[in-house]
């Protein structure tokens, strides 16, 4: 066993410093995996007050609890922290976790950059959260801050805005490098590409949509700052500019950021169903291959954002034709999960619930999104309640469920301690059902003309918006259950096994539990790639 | 527990007011445009396209699901590879899509080219309301939330039960746009401030209104009614209260309003050239105040410290009246220009705003206006 299995090796010198120090100073990547985790959780717990903020506005028609603005800073600051606080850390954070136990590493290739990239986040976070308590408010502009509301029409605290966007850029940016420098540097040697186990892939293609994306997010950003504050008319039109280029730029930047939060997740979905059904995925290479043409189309088809902008024809024919495109590979992989399922000898601890039920959902997201994909259906869809329904589906039950689903999986792992099983089945019925209570008639709403980003309604938009908001209080609180199951673990949990799903493959589960500081000392063999191997 | 008991009890009050629960939908309308029901066509063909496919694909996961599990003693099979099968499930789908391209390109093009218009309306999206104008026939005004509406945001269920009844609850304006029925409308759509989206969806037309440049739409109301939409696209702090109510009149009843609109412009203007008295002036100003400043400035005056400022004791309203008309007319920074206004709303509503909340600047009168434009 090339693995440290010992528990002699924690005298080796190499431990963690004891202390808060060592969550500072750290360089350890699952240290900082854990950090990443801890924090994503933190801004999900945040953002998801706001949405019971949202809710509670929408329970009834008239204004109860808020002010206009405030309700578009809610909405606004829900957004931004839920994509850049919640999703694409716990994302990292996994990769942080998982890939070098993956690929046979003893850490990331570039851990003093991994500990720097962690804590600008929790600075960035911080300045954005500051901008509620300075004079005007936080950024009413939603999560997509087109201009020029967001920059002629913007409160002063944009500017902190704009610099939270540069900080969480550069971090999202450190991360991608470091995973794409450690899985193609610091995998055994005796792996190859073809070997990878699919979160390993999923990540490495995703890197590369973070390189390629958040530069340009970066100079949409800088372009309203000087805009702003330095005379420039980028997105003015008095000034020769265009408001329309500004939705350009930023759905270049927007749309590989919708892959960049579903592609670890597909990975995640990858691992578990082919545990819990006891049979090899289904697939492998045409689940990478499609992994690449969805993060290739996902650069091709930024304007079906933009179909009512005034976009010519010809434009609107091409940008259709690709957005139905990504219909082809994502439905692959679909296909690919429940062929792996068909025949196969299947159980459902939780891991196994989370992911059948991303497989149901996430497609029910799909479904929506190729409907809106129609551009001239989309003339009705088009911000309203519909488009809500459609994101929050491949968003909460698509990216949230996948990183629920790995977070159970793997907790094992982590901790070396089982979580609660009856009690995590129970939060999962409990967290689908209102998951659903809360989206589904959202549906409804904005097929009847409900426009999203609104606090008030109509008095026919009633009925299904008091559903919704009961489903998501319903939703919110599941999240305390949440937090007890995992406190739990960690604290009162039984001792699990090295493997603690019997079914189980891959190089992770060849390392002891609770795991060694250091992951793997010695590579693992081309015999050990291929007993752990999930497609053969 | 209180909570779950307000919850319940809201929850049966709502259930049991009839009027709201027999008019919830669960599908997007037809409309009455030959677009609005080709949409309305792509829509729900779709819609069975992806019904059909999760079927499909649904079905194979639960009958997986239930017949293929380890409690039934289910021996896993071991194999994970087919190019074949790969291959069938990539070309069918690329062959539904290519069938569901053909009609939704087809609607696409049809919506996007129009030949000829018979007449065109000019419509002007500002935070928060809509101005139309009708360039061939010289009318022009301001369609602001009705204050039906705007009274009852903070009111009680009752009151906007009472305001829904009479029309709509937040779907009601001042002023109506008025078009003929069957006949093909060109909408050329702009902002003055931010991004707007002038949707009606009866007539299949969203379009968003972008500051500085003219997009243009059309449709062909098929049917004499009331139809009613709102912004979609978000613009600021009263997004949500930005709404648009269309009539679709017959030929001559369009006529007959076209008449009467020309007429009360000249009544308008006419006006104009009188001296007001100070009562007058701010009578008819809280009217206009309440329409179209209120949004920002409050009805009290007040502002939003750091966002909007306030009237109540400022340089503005207390000193020199040109500035102030200057302001109003022309706009500066965030403030619109409102020049859109007639001169005796603008001397009105800049009177009220010297005359009242405490404040002590002169009376302006129409005549100001004019020489100041």
């Amino acid at each position: 066993m090339s693995s440290t299995t010992t528990a002699a090796y924690d005298d080796h010198g190499h431990g963690p410093e004891k202390g808060l120090l060592r969550w500072v100073k750290t360089t350890n990547h699952k240290d900082i995996g854990t950090l990443y985790m801890w924090f994503a959780f933190s801004m999900l717990l945040i953002g998801g007050a706001l949405a019971m903020g949202i809710r509670a506005e929408l329970l009834q028609p008239g204004l109860q609890l808020f002010e206009p603005q405030f309700y578009n800073q809610l909405t606004t600051m829900h957004g931004l922290i839920m994509v850049f606080g919640a999703i694409m850390p716990a994302f990292v954070g996994l990769a942080n976790w998982l890939i070098p136990m993956m690929v046979g590493a003893p850490d990331m290739a570039l851990p003093r950059m991994n500990n720097w990239s962690f804590w600008i986040l929790p600075f960035a976070g911080a300045i954005l959260l500051s901008t509620f308590f300075m004079e005007g408010g936080a950024p009413a502009f939603g999560w997509t801050f087109y201009a020029p509301l967001s920059t002629t029409f913007a409160p002063d605290s944009t500017d902190f805005f704009i610099f939270a966007v540069h900080l969480l850029g550069f971090s999202s940016i450190m991360g991608a490098i470091n995973i794409i420098a450690t899985v193609l540097n610091m995998k055994a040697p005796e792996m190859r590409l073809m070997d990878m186990p699919l979160f390993v892939w999923t990540w490495l293609i995703t890197s590369f949509l973070l390189i390629g994306a958040m530069p340009v997010l970066a100079g949409a950003v800088t372009m309203m700052l000087t805009d702003r504050n330095f005379g420039t008319a980028f997105f003015d039109a008095a000034g020769g500019g265009d408001p329309v280029m500004f939705q350009h730029i930023f759905w270049f930047f927007g749309h590989p950021e919708v892959y960049i939060m579903i592609l670890p997740a597909f990975g995640i979905i990858s691992h578990i169903i082919p545990t819990f059904a006891r049979k090899p995925l289904f697939g492998y290479s045409s689940m990478v291959y499609a992994t690449a043409s969805i993060a290739f189309l996902s650069y091709i088809v930024w304007a079906h954002h933009m179909f009512l902008t005034g976009m010519p024809v010809a434009g609107e024919l091409y940008f259709m034709y690709a957005t139905m495109l990504i219909a082809v590979p994502t439905g692959v992989k679909v296909f690919n999960w429940v062929a792996t399922m068909w025949k196969g000898s299947m159980t459902f601890e939780t891991p196994m619930l989370w992911a059948l039920a991303f497989v149901f959902l996430f497609t029910i997201g799909g479904f929506s999104g190729l409907m809106l994909g129609i551009a001239p259906a989309d003339i009705q869809y088009h911000d309203t309640y519909f488009v809500v329904a459609h994101f929050h589906y491949v968003l909460v039950t698509g990216a949230l469920w996948g990183i629920i689903a790995a977070v159970f999986y793997w907790l094992p792992k982590w901790t070396g301690k089982m979580y609660n099983e009856p009690l995590a089945k129970f939060h999962f019925w409990w967290a689908l059902i209102s998951v659903n209570v809360t989206f589904f008639p959202q549906h409804f709403l904005g097929l009847a003309g409900m426009p999203r980003r609104i606090p008030d309604y109509a008095l026919q938009f009633a009925d299904f918006n008091f559903i919704s908001s009961i489903g998501a209080f319903s939703f919110g609180l599941s999240f305390l259950l949440l937090t007890y199951i995992v406190v739990d673990c960690i604290r009162n949990g039984k001792p699990a096994d090295a493997r603690p799903w019997a079914s189980a493959k891959g190089l992770e589960w060849t390392l002891a539990s609770p795991i060694a500081y250091h992951t793997f000392d010695e590579p693992p063999t081309r015999a050990e790639i291929l007993a752990e191997s999930q497609h053969s | 527990m209180k909570l779950l008991f307000t919850l319940t009890s809201a929850f049966v009050a709502l259930l049991s007011s009839k009027t709201v629960l027999a008019e919830y939908t669960l599908n997007m309308t037809k409309g009455v445009t030959d677009i609005s029901n080709d949409i309305w066509n792509l829509h729900m063909m779709v819609f069975w396209v992806c019904v059909a496919i999760g079927v499909v694909v649904f079905g194979a996961m639960f009958y997986s699901i239930i017949a293929h599990r380890k409690s039934k003693g289910a021996k896993a099979a071991h194999f994970h590879e087919s190019t074949t099968v790969e291959f069938l499930w990539t070309g069918i789908p690329i062959l539904i899509l290519i069938a569901m391209a053909i009609p939704a390109s087809k609607t696409l093009i049809d919506i996007e080219v129009l030949d000829k218009a018979d007449m065109t309306i000019k419509v002007t999206g500002m935070q928060w309301k809509w101005q139309y104008d009708y360039p061939e026939e010289g009318i022009s005004f301001v369609s602001n939330l009705a204050q039906s509406s705007r009274d009852v945001i903070k009111g009680t269920p009752e009151e906007r039960e009472a305001v829904h009844e009479e029309g709509s609850y937040l779907r009601s304006v001042d002023k109506h746009l008025v078009v003929p029925v069957d006949t093909t409308i060109r909408f050329l759509i702009t902002s003055n401030d931010v991004i707007h989206n002038w949707w009606v969806p009866a007539f299949g037309l969203k379009q968003d209104a972008n500051p500085g440049f003219i997009n243009d739409a059309w449709a062909k109301p098929n049917e004499i009614g009331t139809y009613r939409g709102q912004c979609a696209e978000l613009c600021g702090k009263d997004h949500g209260f930005m709404p648009i109510v269309v009539d679709v009149v017959s030929k001559a009843d369009y006529a007959a309003w076209v008449q009467t609109q020309q007429e009360e412009k000249v009544a308008e203007m006419e006006s104009a050239t009188q001296v007001w008295t100070e009562a007058d002036l701010v009578a008819r100003g809280e009217v206009v105040y309440n329409a179209n400043c209120s949004g920002c400035h409050q009805k009290d005056g007040t502002g939003i410290p750091g966002v909007f400022p306030a009237m109540v004791g400022s340089e503005v309203t207390n000193g020199p009246a040109d500035y102030q008309l200057n302001l109003v007319i022309n706009g500066m920074g965030g403030m619109p220009a409102f020049k859109m206004l007639s001169d005796s709303d603008l001397a009105s509503v800049i009177t009220y705003e010297r005359r009242s909340f405490g404040n002590n600047g002169s009376v302006v009168q129409p005549s100001d206006v004019t020489s100041a434009r």
